[in-house]
């Protein structure tokens, strides 16, 4: 059979689990380490990262609602996907994604969002005229008070929806780590380490994305790149990735030291299968490049143009490591039999419901989806809502 | 055998009652069967098993199994003695049409029927999202074709590769382990398609099922018992090297 080496149980030579499988995880990544970037501001005080703090905010939010439709796409029956919400399966992982989705999105982004936008969706509301006044008149959802007293209280529930946004953001994505690392039945994913992978990465990936985001838009908009800001960031991104790379090397090593029967198989696709998207692509130029240049601005002192340019083809790379990490556990779990005997190989489509063109789709969506949040909601200081005003 | 007239009376209308159902092509209701009352799974004897396929077949045409997918098969393994660990399995379109004729070589050649284990403690029901597949009160672990997503959750979670997403359906399918026939006192298709006996239906809450004497008297084993899933499909003669 063409694409099958060695031996497949008939039923294993089809993979189900796509590349929306491997979006999937990826968008939630970012979101989760956008969510953490800022709190890095709100909650840890790393006054440094404050321009980034609302980017940040905006992207987890265009990235969180775009999170669900790979999934939903992928199921072969979309339409019953609410029953997760209303029978959910009290044993199953994957049946918890409904309730942790909402929380994180309403209870914690959209909430805090708004408590952080509050005083400006007002003076938004009274300054804007026609169906954007009605949009921010309906988004201050009745609550015009901006009196300092009020915004004091804004900013203190705010700093507990952000704490508790923190484990609610690890939450969201070591539950999806979860999902594979406890499938017992595949080795490649079976592992305790999965859901702490998944969080390490997911920060890193969100981190990256976030400083990218801003570095672009501050350029875009012709103003000057905070370097104090993004030095600070760069580095919390190289101790991160540090920790991240050493999880991963960990659960290699103990896999190659431990070699149980499932070894050869993994040994094989990791030199031939996956060589190119694990080894070449993740581990050697997606994470010991970045790393390897992370270090140097840390040691060395580089001139602002050597630093922007580095952290920007660090920052590539990280967001192409992590979305190869996420390639490699996905499909690269399917690839092997539960047998141990064979390999099948991954045919991906590019104009079905889960092709190359539905995923590209998927992956710009949420930047449209950042595009209009940030026409509706600037996150720059100098456009705040008193300039505007001002303005008028 | 010897029948008397008494045997004879009962046993006219019961077989005027089976050919009335072979002719309707389904059996009678079964409105008697209480499902607490069984406890199914199957007994399969590898050194029966001749590799015909008639059991691929049976199961195909039984329960309108799609191409290339499979409720049941067999597996050909070809082990030789100096690589135990590494045997040379094939199951060309599962076996359905039975396997080209062994080489001379002096090696171990032996088939393996594969099916869903049934499990108690069954992976691909714990991981399903919204139960639609689920372990009936007679141990036979079914898939709700109305209720599945499709998420192929279940086929992730498998460790002996039963499941599958129906290419029509759009949800999981696999061995229901002939529900339609078993609940009406009927044996499996699978079953019944064996020539030599090698699969049999067990009902293990049936005291008077052979299964039991079986199992006290043979070396029998489950596929993966490091999965601990509770499989309920029990292998006489199980090679080492099967998978």
């Amino acid at each position: 059979m063409s694409g099958v080496e060695g031996y497949m149980y008939p039923n294993e030579i089809t993979l189900y689990w796509s590349v929306l499988i491997v979006l999937y995880p990826y968008i939630t990544g970012l979101v989760a380490g956008a969510f953490i970037l800022a709190s890095l501001e709100r909650v840890f005080r790393v006054e440094a990262v404050k321009p980034t703090y609302r980017l940040a905010l905006l992207t987890a939010l265009a990235f969180l609602l775009v999170a669900p439709l790979p999934l939903v796409l992928h199921l072969g029956h979309p339409f019953r996907s609410p029953e997760m919400y209303f029978t959910p399966h009290d044993t199953s992982a994957m049946a918890m994604f409904g309730y942790v989705y909402m929380w994180y999105l309403m209870a914690v982004l959209v909430f805090e969002i708004w408590l952080d936008y509050r005083r400006d969706i007002v003076l938004l509301s009274q300054s804007s005229k026609g169906m954007l006044r009605l949009i921010y008149q309906v988004m201050t959802l009745g609550s015009s008070n901006i009196s300092e007293r009020s915004l004091v209280i804004d900013e203190k529930v705010g700093w507990i929806v952000t704490l508790i946004g923190i484990p609610s953001a690890f939450l969201l994505h070591g539950y999806v780590g979860f999902i594979f690392g406890s499938i017992k039945a595949n080795p490649w994913w079976s592992s305790p380490l999965m859901p702490v992978v998944f969080i390490f990465s997911a920060m890193v990936s969100g981190i990256a994305g976030v400083m990218l985001l801003y570095m672009a838009l501050t350029k875009l908009r012709k103003e000057k790149i905070d370097m104090h800001c993004v030095d600070t960031i760069a580095m919390y991104m190289f101790y991160i990735f540090i920790i991240d790379f050493s999880l991963e090397m960990l659960d290699l090593i103990h896999r190659i030291y431990e070699a149980d029967e499932s070894f050869r198989s993994l040994n094989f696709m990791a030199h031939t299968k996956l060589f190119f998207s694990q080894i070449v692509l993740q581990i050697l130029i997606g994470t010991l490049v970045p790393l390897l240049l992370l270090f140097l601005t840390q040691v060395v002192k580089f001139t602002e143009v050597v630093r922007k340019r580095i952290y920007v083809l660090c920052g590539s790379l990280i967001l192409i490591s992590v979305l190869a990490m996420r390639w490699n556990v996905v499909i690269g779990g399917q690839l092997f039999s539960k047998s141990f005997l064979g390999y099948t190989t991954y045919k991906m489509a590019l104009v079905t419901r889960e092709g190359l063109l539905v995923s590209i789709a998927l992956t710009i969506l949420p930047l449209f989806f950042l595009w209009a949040l940030v026409k509706l909601l600037p996150p720059w200081p100098e456009k705040s809502a008193d300039q505007a005003v001002a303005a008028d | 055998m010897n029948i008397s007239r008494r045997q004879l009376l009962v046993l006219l209308p019961a077989a005027a009652v089976a050919w009335k159902s072979v002719l309707a092509g389904t059996p009678e209701d079964s409105p008697n069967y209480t499902m607490s009352d069984h406890w199914w799974g199957m007994l399969i004897d590898i050194p029966k098993c001749i590799g015909c396929g008639n059991c691929v077949r049976a199961c195909a045409t039984e329960n309108d199994v799609p191409d290339g997918h499979f409720r049941t098969w067999v597996e050909r393994y070809n082990v030789s003695d100096e690589d135990m660990t590494n045997p040379h399995v094939i199951s060309p379109d599962g076996g359905k049409e039975g396997f080209p004729v062994a080489e001379e070589d002096g090696e171990k050649y032996f088939f393996v029927p594969k099916m869903c284990n049934h499990c108690v403690d069954s992976p691909c029901t714990q991981v399903c999202p919204v139960g639609a597949t689920f372990i009936a009160p007679d141990g036979v672990v079914l898939v709700d074709p109305k209720y599945c997503l499709g998420c192929a959750y279940c086929v992730q979670a498998c460790p002996y590769g039963c499941r599958y997403i129906h290419p029509q359906k759009e949800v999981a399918d696999k061995c229901t382990l002939c529900y339609h026939r078993i609940t009406k006192g009927l044996t499996t298709a699978c079953c019944e398609a064996c020539p030599t006996g090698a699969r049999q239906l067990v009902d293990l809450k049936n005291p008077k099922d052979p299964i039991h004497e079986f199992l006290r008297t043979h070396s029998v084993q489950i596929l993966k018992p490091q999965m601990a899933t509770g499989a309920k499909a029990f292998y006489n003669g199980l090679d080492g090297s099967v998978r």
